[in-house]
């Protein structure tokens, strides 16, 4: 081959690869534009002109900040009770051997391979068999339910190359199991625990389908704003689209400048 | 501490059993009730009761195949179409991203930062037909003067391919960025020019991740109803408009648990079948 054929082909790739990449962020940017867009009708579609009042006032819209509060309490609950309960079933699967290993694997690996409408619509179905009103408490529920195993995985990942013979000098030293495990143990995992946090928080900050089929009368961020797209969406929602992607993004480069100062110091 | 020393075999148990316990409450168990809930009769006013209806199933499926068959369809063009666009990226980002990878992979899965309705809904402003791209379009010839892009089964399927092309292109990545680059050397130094030694150890060697990626992405594609909703038109409805509006507006529970239970198996055969076409019996990690 020529060098020119090679430089061409090389270079087919890399426009190949720069136009997929502008093809995954045009909605983004889209986002963040008509967040700065003056519409004049309901609609926010067409470019009318730049304003800055959306960014001033994002929660002018009557219901935003509410269904903004739910959403926010929601992760928060349903984060913190994933993480805890994918944690330690994280550490059962890595550090012991033991009989069912194997089913367990699986079976977590379960939820994540439905497609959320089923996992959705069968939660609605044991709630109205059981007569359990749903609403905010059973979307709770089922955030923690879907956030499990993406916790589980999460954290087993980091994992994987856990040295137990600090465990074991720890113990050797007279720390009891539970010193141990606030000591050695938990600093040890804390990046892959506080990723699966920020991962399960985001996920369920973002969830629509499950929430939907288990939110009665609450009313979620995402919610509001399938409510709001059949009337048509104030630019009020891009406002916060745009501060939640921001938020996510700065928290996600926090904890990897935070995984490899700790690298560094190792 | 002394009893979990003596019986170190229980500790397992004990840290996984809160959370095989949830899962077995809110996850098992609503599928027995959804398979409980498609076989009853009755109606929306009076309430139901199990009766063995398999009728339920016959009529769900002669009234809804169209919807069914549409999903499977759309699901496979788009991950078919995630596939094509991912690959090469992935690949670029593996062997050519040096010490951009990470700030690669960020922008790979940023879309995944927006919130789904948010960035669906952008994709409404981008197709819209008073929007550039639509404008383009007409006057290149591509769609007519009076074409549509929204509302279309093109939209749809387009907006489901950008929706869950992050769950093609992370496993991808993750497979191609373990081949080992000598494996490729070796084939090239023994005359292999580059596009076989591709096609023989590059690729070969990332069908992990190729089966990964697209099963991923194939699964929610195919429940998906938000794409159907925002971007098409009762035309375009897939099976999950159609569970989700029996389920929430009409509430013919029946049906509908039906209906997800059909979708389910669907994927689950389809799955199996392609498992095996793939071999990945040798390929499981």
């Amino acid at each position: 081959m020529t060098v020119a054929a090679r430089f061409a082909r090389n270079h087919l790739l890399t426009a190949y690869a720069l136009l997929a990449l502008t093809y995954l962020l045009l909605p983004i940017a889209v986002v963040i534009l008509f967040s700065f867009n003056d519409p004049s009708g309901r609609f926010n579609y067409t470019w009318q002109g730049f304003t800055l009042k959306n960014w001033a006032d994002p929660f002018g819209v009557p219901g935003l900040w509410p269904a903004m509060q739910q959403s926010l309490q929601i992760a928060l609950l349903a984060s913190l009770g994933a993480t805890a309960v994918g944690t330690l079933m994280a550490l059962a699967l890595v550090r012991y051997g033991f009989r069912g290993r194997a089913f367990a694997n699986t079976f977590i690996f379960l939820p994540m391979a439905t497609p959320e409408i089923v996992m959705g619509a069968s939660l609605l179905t044991l709630f109205l068999a059981i007569n359990f009103q749903t609403g905010f408490w059973t979307i709770v529920i089922a955030h923690v339910t879907f956030n499990i195993s993406y916790v589980v995985t999460t954290v087993r990942a980091r994992l994987v190359g856990f040295d137990r013979h600090l465990e074991e000098a720890a113990m050797d030293l007279y720390a009891n199991g539970v010193t141990t495990f606030w000591r050695v143990t938990l600093p040890l995992i804390a990046p892959g625990v506080l990723a699966a946090l920020l991962l399960s928080f985001a996920l369920s900050i973002d969830d629509f389908v499950i929430t939907n089929f288990n939110a009665g009368t609450t009313v979620t961020f995402p919610l509001f704003v399938w409510g709001a797209a059949r009337v048509g969406v104030p630019p009020q929602v891009n406002v916060v689209g745009a501060i939640i992607f921001l938020a996510t993004v700065g928290l996600m480069f926090a904890n990897v400048l935070r995984q490899r100062r700790g690298a560094g110091a190792r | 501490m002394g009893f979990l020393h003596r019986h170190r075999w229980v500790t397992p148990y004990g840290l996984l059993a809160l959370g095989l316990g949830w899962l077995a409450v809110f996850f098992v168990v609503p599928v027995y009730y959804l398979a409980e809930s498609s076989l009853q009769t009755g109606d929306a006013d009076f309430g139901y009761a199990f009766t063995w209806a398999w009728g339920n199933y016959a009529d769900a499926l002669g009234r809804y195949q169209d919807q069914l068959l549409r999903s499977l369809q759309y699901a496979g063009i788009a991950t078919v179409l995630a596939f094509v666009i991912s690959y090469p990226l992935a690949y670029w980002i593996a062997f050519r991203g040096g010490r951009w990878k990470n700030l690669l992979l960020v922008l790979v899965i940023a879309p995944f930062f927006v919130t789904y309705l948010i960035r669906t809904l952008a994709w409404q402003t981008i197709l819209a037909d008073e929007g550039p791209v639509a404008g383009v379009f007409r006057s290149l010839g591509i769609i007519g003067q009076d074409g549509r892009l929204l509302a279309t089964s093109t939209a749809v399927v387009a907006g489901i391919t950008y929706n869950f092309l992050p769950f093609m292109a992370l496993p991808l990545y993750a497979s191609l960025e373990q081949v080992d680059k000598r494996l490729v050397e070796a084939a090239e130094d023994l005359y292999a020019s580059r596009r076989v030694a591709f096609l023989r150890v590059t690729f070969p060697l990332s069908l992990p991740g190729v089966f990964a990626g697209t099963i991923l992405t194939f699964i929610p594609a195919a429940g998906d109803f938000i794409n159907a909703q925002l971007l098409g038109t009762p035309q375009q409805a897939m099976i999950g408009n159609v569970i989700q509006s029996k389920f929430l507006v009409i509430n013919d529970y029946p049906q509908a648990a039906a209906l997800s239970l059909v979708l389910m198996a669907a994927i689950v055969t389809i799955v199996a079948v392609y498992a095996r076409v793939l071999g990945t019996e040798k390929l499981a990690p």
